[in-house]
């Protein structure tokens, strides 16, 4: 699958940003970043190219995260597809299936003779892209994690006091009896459902979301996300809806509008959803840890991750590569990392970078910012909370959405919907296992 | 007229003969041949399945229940469309001042994009800031296409119908023009009102006009509706609007399941060549040309 002269121009003239007139070794990044993130992309391959003269790195931009995946792989099937390609941790298991496609990071850096320390990484995050034999396959590149911000001027309003323990869910109901009480037409709202009302709920109470730790160990994987742990939760959370303390606003982060105006008091969402509450509200607000049930013994375990990573594909020349791999190193170093956590809202990838974003005073000067990285560090995983890899969950997370819905409007109860969304799911799963035998 | 030999009138219908070929019986083919497989998205290795791919559609049933969905939708969308489309041609074709600017305006919505009238509709029923769910609102009802399947294939239908009423008005206002004039004269001379006229004279002869358009409509709803209802509702809630198109994309593009999409796709071909031969042989019969 070589390049040919062609197609290299042809991809020259489609996606670079700058380029120099030196021959330089030219890296592709495909990836799923527009707006502010984009420009804070843009900012990081323009000082990589800066600061050496052997290898451009030209962004992409192809569209939101599947369509990203569908690009690359469509581009792979044709023979040109990118070195690096940004796929969200939804894709993990796709990705991970295609040996053959994908070069792992491991191979990569040992072939490179590149620098690489995979124990440097953050357990959950690191965690999230390794094999069970702990060989990192993709890097980590953007990641977040699920935790409830709380309007403060909305509890004040509800006569509660603003500093009222939130650790449960039972003291978060109490709440919010409260703030419907005074007047409010949406005390609850969240994003991202599935993420972190299924997914993160059941790693941070320690209960399988499927089998086979969580799909880790095997592609035979059932989903087990119909528990009682689970049910109770989803249940709650539909009685909320129906009594009109938990309002639901869409599949991604549509409830965000909603917190930033000021009209809910409560929203779970991801940490990196910050910068954009900072920059919106206009009320005093603040970042709690996620709440967990007090009945479940095991809670809190710790939440799981969210995002990207990027995957170097196969096919290139081995000088590429060793670019590539430089430029991997130079995007997990602790200065681009510390700074890309403050700016966004993601979680720092390495110790190094936490460390030096709590040696900056951040974490002081923006209390609530290392809320998520705690909540996620905070025990050592295990085989429930290591994260999720399940083939086709792009679709399963689509199902969950439409039987989570379902509950919302009081159409099924919670146990009958998760049982729907478990055997539906599962049918994806039997494929997908099929497909990649 | 008749040709000598064969050989002329083979090189004439050999551009439509290449055409076909390359760019609907080669990829037809290429769907059959794939809905026997169950590939994996990199195209590295592919099993075979045999009819394997049609028995796990047809034992889900949310497929059997796209059929449905689909048949309501398309039903819904032409029916709207064309109907709105016909009153409009009569009222424009009775217009006598200012016509051309009527007609023009009528026209214009054929212009936008599919895509691009979902994202005007969706703005407009958007349930948090939409106007029209503001309104909705203020008269008490309550708007969430979100949640609520009914209002979800209502707007939908309505975003489908939009831009398609320029078309059919378009033809409607032709076939209309073409109606002789004497005959609707005569029939004015004995005392025929507007409807009246309308109903046993202008529809029967308009017929070729709507049994074409019948057949255009729904072949449009069958397949061009794609855009609208991946911008407003990606198929939801509760797949009450993913339609039989809707699914082949979600399958194969999102889903990356390519086997499953490619066997779809070779249902609805066969769905759509049955549609297309009962209209022929039973509709077209009621058709005066």
């Amino acid at each position: 699958m070589k390049k040919t002269l062609l197609g290299t121009v042809m991809a020259l003239a489609m996606g670079s940003t700058a380029v120099p007139a030196t021959a330089a070794t030219e890296i592709q990044w495909w990836h799923a970043f527009t707006g502010r993130l984009g420009d804070l992309l843009a900012e990081q391959i323009e000082t990589f190219n800066a600061s050496q003269d052997d290898y451009v790195v030209v962004g992409t931009h192809k569209g939101n995260y599947s369509e990203a995946l569908n690009a690359g792989i469509a581009a792979f099937r044709a023979g040109e597809q990118p070195h690096i390609l940004m796929v969200f941790e939804v894709g993990t298991a796709t990705m991970m299936s295609a040996q053959g496609a994908i070069k792992p990071v491991y191979e990569l850096m040992k072939e490179s003779g590149a620098e690489f320390d995979a124990d440097a990484y953050l357990p959950p995050v690191k965690g999230y892209y390794t094999t069970a034999e702990g060989e990192m396959l993709s890097l980590p590149y953007n990641s977040s994690t699920p935790v409830l911000y709380v309007n403060r001027d909305a509890l004040v309003e509800a006569g509660l006091d603003p500093d009222m323990d939130l650790t449960t869910w039972e003291q978060v109901d109490a709440a919010l009896d409260k703030i419907k009480e005074a007047g409010s037409d949406c005390p609850l709202t969240t994003a991202w459902q599935s993420w972190v009302h299924l997914e993160n709920l059941s790693a941070y109470h320690d209960v399988p979301f499927a089998s086979k730790d969580n799909g880790f160990t095997g592609l035979d994987t059932e989903l087990a996300f119909n528990g009682p742990v689970q049910v109770a939760h989803i249940q709650a959370m539909g009685d909320w809806a129906k009594d009109g303390k938990f309002m639901y606003a869409g599949r991604r982060n549509e409830g965000g509008a909603n917190f930033r105006a000021g009209e809910c008091a409560f929203f779970t969402e991801s940490s990196a959803g910050y910068a954009g509450v900072k920059a919106e509200a206009e009320f005093d607000f603040e970042i709690r840890p996620l709440p967990y049930w007090s009945t479940v013994e095991a809670a809190p375990q710790n939440t799981i991750i969210g995002g990207s990573s990027l995957w170097v594909l196969n096919g290139h020349e081995a000088e590429e590569y060793k670019g590539v791999a430089q430029f991997l190193n130079f995007l997990s170093s602790s200065d681009v990392q510390a700074k890309w956590h403050q700016d966004t809202g993601y979680l720092p990838i390495t110790t190094a970078a936490y460390e030096q974003t709590k040696a900056e005073g951040f974490y002081d000067e923006n209390p609530g910012t290392d809320i998520a990285i705690l909540q996620m560090t905070g025990k050592p995983t295990t085989g429930n909370s290591k994260g999720l890899r399940l083939g086709s969950f792009d679709q399963i997370r689509g199902i969950i959405d439409e039987e989570l819905e379902a509950v919302w409007t009081g159409d099924k109860d919670a146990q009958t919907a998760l049982d729907s969304a478990v055997n539906r799911g599962n049918q994806l799963l039997r494929r997908f296992e099929q497909a990649n035998k | 007229m008749t040709f000598k030999g064969w050989r002329l009138p083979v090189l004439l219908i050999l551009p439509q003969a290449l055409i076909t070929a390359v760019f609907f019986f080669w990829p037809a083919g290429q769907a059959i041949y794939q809905s026997a497989f169950i590939p994996d998205p990199f195209g590295l290795k592919s099993q075979f399945v045999g009819l394997g791919n049609f028995e796990y559609l047809f034992s889900d049933p949310y497929y059997l229940a796209s059929f449905k969905t689909t048949a309501i939708f398309s039903i819904l969308v032409t029916l709207v469309s064309m109907s709105v489309a016909l009153w409009l041609a009569l009222m424009a074709d009775r217009i006598i001042k200012g016509s051309g600017t009527y007609r023009t305006f009528l026209i214009w919505p054929y212009a936008v994009a599919p895509a691009v009238a979902g994202v005007l509709w969706l703005f407009m029923f958007n349930p948090n800031v939409g106007i029209a769910s503001w309104y909705l609102d203020q008269i008490g009802y309550d708007w969430n296409h979100k949640l609520n399947s009914g209002q979800a294939m209502w707007l939908v239908v309505l975003a489908s119908s939009w831009g398609r009423i320029s078309y059919n008005f378009l033809f409607f206002l032709a076939g209309l023009q073409a109606v002789p004039k004497s005959v609707i004269e005569a029939a004015a001379i004995d005392g025929a009102h507007f409807w009246r006229r309308f109903w046993t004279i202008v529809f029967p002869l308009l017929s070729p006009t709507t049994f074409f358009l019948l057949v255009v409509n729904i072949v449009y709803a069958f397949f061009e509706t794609f855009g609208v209802i991946h911008t407003i509702t990606s198929g939801g809630p509760q797949q009450s609007t993913t339609i039989l198109v809707y699914k082949v994309f979600s399958d194969g593009f999102v889903g990356q399941d390519l086997g499953s999409s490619a066997a779809q796709s070779v249902v609805l071909l066969v769905v759509v060549g049955l549609l297309t031969v009962i209209q022929f042989k039973f509709i077209e019969r009621r058709v005066h040309y």
